[in-house]
């Protein structure tokens, strides 16, 4: 079980997640979903209204910083040290990205992620994504 | 060239561009791409690498008549926190196929030599 409120953690959301305008949707004891409302300005490609890849990463990445601290229990300071998201489809225009990120194993030094995207339908998700994250200091 | 909504959102901007070499593009710092206190946020770096990377991408394809570009896959290097001064990242394209291109997009502060975090990406081209 976890003591680390992930929906109370994700209210503090400021900067680049405020810009972008990720919230809360759900968690677990290893995982935690935002949801990214569909915006005018976080378009990649103006010709079709799909959303640039960025805010996916931006989403995925707090989605799984989240999953960690989830399992963890605690909030800890964190450091990506690499992302990898595979892009299944476009999203839909208009559409709300739902983000989850699952923290599979935790190490003294590192935690490792995986997750995914969809726009509506969990069955049918549009990203993929793996991901390790570095404790700044040692999990005691 | 002109770059998309989200590099507004993100206040990037095209600082040098000729037609010999990739655009670099700049960033600066400020409230909208920050993620903890005091450091750039992962997304917002990831964003940075990506419209430099499609901007690589477009300035090689443009040579060879244009053509659209989908996203496939980026994975992201992460090996310094942003701090507090203007971002700049540009893109080379290591492999110009009939279908697939590989772009490598560096992203710094200080200098090129010290990156803050570096992409490969692969996109799948549609020739115009």
């Amino acid at each position: 079980m976890t003591d680390f409120d992930v929906r109370r953690f994700t209210k503090w959301v400021g900067g680049h997640g405020a810009a972008i305008g990720y919230g809360y949707h759900a968690h677990g004891d290893d995982w935690a979903e935002l949801a990214l409302p569909y915006a005018e300005q976080l378009v990649g490609d103006p010709d079709s209204g799909v959303i640039a890849s960025g805010p996916i990463i931006a989403l995925m990445d707090m989605a799984a910083s989240l999953g960690i601290w989830a399992k963890l229990g605690t909030f800890k300071p964190i450091a990506t040290l690499d992302l990898r998201v595979d892009y299944l489809r476009p999203a839909t225009p208009g559409r709300t990205v739902i983000g989850r990120g699952e923290c599979y194993r935790l190490t003294r030094s590192i935690a490792f992620v995986r997750g995914q995207a969809h726009d509506g339908d969990a069955a049918d998700p549009i990203a993929h994504i793996a991901g390790t994250y570095m404790f700044l200091e040692p999990k005691a | 060239m002109t770059l998309p909504p989200y590099a507004d959102l993100l206040g990037v901007t095209i600082e040098q561009a000729d037609d010999t070499a990739p655009p670099v593009l700049v960033m600066p710092f400020a409230d909208d791409v920050l993620g903890r206190p005091g450091f750039l946020h992962g997304g917002a770096i990831s964003g940075l690498l990506e419209m430099a990377a499609i901007a690589a991408l477009q300035h090689a394809l443009e040579a060879e008549g244009g053509g659209r570009i989908k996203p496939v896959t980026v994975t992201v290097d992460f090996m310094r926190g942003g701090r507090d001064k203007p971002t700049r990242a540009s893109g080379v394209v290591t492999r110009l196929g009939t279908r697939v291109a590989n772009v490598e997009a560096t992203a710094w502060q200080d200098s090129p030599d010290a990156p803050i975090a570096a992409a490969r990406m692969n996109y799948l081209l549609v020739r115009g």
